[in-house]
């Protein structure tokens, strides 16, 4: 009789546990980006091995993008950064029209300005100002790039 | 049933978050002693030059700005100066939900310390510059409510020589009426139409560097360390400095940094992201509906002050903020500026337009969370203890300094 309570209450946890799981990532779901929440999305930050300024290679892997802050990033500074995009051979990617998203996947809510490209350099090297992080922690800093391979999108993770 | 179970996921979460692997310094995790050290005020940086602002750090115009500060002749009724609402021995605000100047206003007064440090001025950000703020009350028709012309004379009349040696020779104002302004009073504003565009110019300049004057004293007038400070520097030297804070403050600490998600928005030295956020503070019942952030983004846009006008001293890619600032969103409806939390114990009562009456009514309503009337509130219910709630409260109370103006050097007199 013990052991079957037992057990029952053990497939009970794991019920809850899998319902509560669930439920979180569903929750994660419902909060859009756009909208700002001052509390935690329970999104899961990524291995230390994902973050960094690149290279790294875009979702469809068209192209591989590195960054590069005039000055170290920090949080609460207007930035400039440049990116250079290459193919996945290496050449670089000129003309291509960039855009810039980003945000707080643990609190759901997005960047506090609205960076764009200001500058083509040339040799597939893209100037990017009006860049502002409000905290320090986990960013995403994805850049939407429409070149010649196609469209496609590179997510940078950056530790403020 | 789905309650209990978004509760067990929630506490779930907190489980995994609060499994703390490493014990550093005073129970810190190293990260966390990171975070402190960020919040610090020895992590401030220097001031940051004002590009939009040639006197910024001349003292001789802060000294000028100073004694405009505490002018009371710079009003419509003799009786109201800056330092009416900002009173320096009150940290510079005046403890009263709704500031009064010739009449009463729809805000509370904000405070200056740290706020050259801010790119956007007012709980609505609408101003982009100490200055541009500055001429801001000078022209509203419930704070000084005077004219610039008016204020132009008085330029003229009692400060004609420390304005010359800063800002060069005086225009000519004998044809210019007492009184007279792009302001609400009419008789001001027909006055002001009546002026040739080479006049308004005159009297603008002459306004503007007022206002310049009077940020260059604003820009010295920051926060000094705090117990917290001192704890922190405890720490970050190894000698965990555990007696400058009681149990209940660190245990407050830590849910600021923690649980309580304060971080999101006050971060930093200074403890404000100086950003803008709908946090569902309820509208005052009396006033005209205010839309905060919304309405504030477009209005410093199209400032005849901003960093891009013909009376700032920037270049346009200087302008940044500008440049990329973030306008017509339904986030930033209802939005209202971060303030910092120094000295917040000292400077009751909060938000913008003194809704709450104490900190414990602030923590109420974080814990709450109530919806937003107007936009939507980004805040989500704490479901902090009472105990809790008394402990950040306790740790927002360390957070209190002197506030300091380092006094500008004598004026050098040249002429």
């Amino acid at each position: 009789m013990r052991d079957t309570q037992r057990i029952e209450k053990s497939k009970m946890g794991r019920t809850v546990l899998m319902l509560a799981t669930v439920t979180v990532a569903l929750s994660m779901t419902a909060c859009s980006h756009a909208m700002m929440m001052i509390h935690g999305t329970g999104a899961r930050r990524p291995a230390a091995s994902e973050f960094g300024l690149g290279p790294r290679a875009s979702a469809g892997g068209r192209y591989v993008a590195t960054l590069e802050p005039a000055r170290p990033l920090r949080p609460r500074q207007m930035q400039t950064v440049r990116v250079t995009v290459r193919d996945a051979e290496g050449r670089a990617i000129d003309e291509a029209q960039i855009s810039i998203d980003g945000g707080m996947p643990q609190h759901g809510h997005g960047l506090p300005t609205r960076p764009r490209v200001t500058r083509n350099v040339g040799d597939g090297i893209y100037e990017i100002e009006g860049v502002r992080f409000n905290m320090g922690g986990w960013w995403e800093f994805t850049l939407a790039i429409a070149g010649s391979r196609g469209a496609d999108t590179v997510t940078f993770n950056l530790d403020l | 049933m789905t309650n209990r179970i978004f509760a067990a996921a929630i506490l779930i979460l907190f489980a995994t978050i609060a499994t703390v692997t490493a014990s550093g310094r005073g129970g810190w995790t190293s990260a966390q002693l990171e975070e402190l050290r960020s919040m610090s005020l020895a992590e401030l940086d220097s001031l940051p030059r004002d590009p939009t602002n040639r006197v910024a750090d001349d003292p001789r115009a802060a000294d000028l700005g100073r004694r405009l500060f505490f002018d009371t002749r710079l009003s419509a009724n003799g009786r109201v100066a800056c330092s009416t609402c900002h009173q320096a021995d009150r940290g510079f605000q005046d403890g009263i939900a709704l500031a009064n100047g010739v009449g009463t206003t729809a805000r509370r007064t904000m405070p200056i310390a740290g706020m050259a440090r801010s790119p956007f001025l007012f709980w609505d950000g609408r101003k982009d510059s100490l200055w541009a703020q500055a001429l801001g009350p000078l022209e509203s028709p419930v704070e000084h409510g005077g004219t610039r012309a008016q204020y132009a004379h008085v330029i003229a009349e009692s400060y004609a020589p420390e304005y010359e040696e800063l800002f060069g020779v005086l225009p000519d104002l004998s044809r210019v009426p007492r009184s007279a302004g792009p302001v609400a009073d009419r008789e001001a504003a027909s006055a002001w139409n009546a002026l040739s565009t080479a006049q308004r110019d005159d009297v603008t300049r002459v306004f503007v560097n007022v206002g310049k004057a009077v940020a260059a004293y604003e820009r010295r007038i920051e926060f000094a360390a705090s117990r917290f400070d001192k704890y922190v520097a405890g720490l970050t030297s190894g000698q965990p400095g555990q007696s400058i804070l009681t149990d209940d403050e660190i245990a407050g600490l830590r849910l600021f940094i923690g649980r309580a998600n304060c971080t999101q928005c006050h971060n930093g030295p200074l403890f404000t992201s100086n950003e803008f956020h709908n946090t569902g503070v309820p509208p005052r019942a009396e006033l005209a509906i205010d839309h905060g952030r919304l309405a504030g983004a477009t209005a410093v846009l199209s400032d005849e002050f901003n960093c891009r006008s013909r009376w700032s001293d920037a270049r346009a890619p200087q302008c940044a903020e500008l440049e990329f600032i973030v306008t017509g969103e339904h986030t930033l409806d209802r939005a209202y500026k971060v303030p910092s939390l120094r000295n917040v114990a000292d400077r009751a009562p909060y938000m913008d337009a003194g809704q709450f009456a104490t900190l414990a009514d602030v923590l109420d309503h974080y814990n709450r969370a109530p919806a937003a009337a107007t936009g939507h509130s980004e805040l989500r219910p704490l479901r902090l203890k009472a105990v809790e709630l008394r402990q950040l409260e306790a740790f927002l109370r360390t957070l209190s300094g002197p506030i300091v103006v380092s006094e500008p050097a004598p004026a050098r007199r040249t002429q």
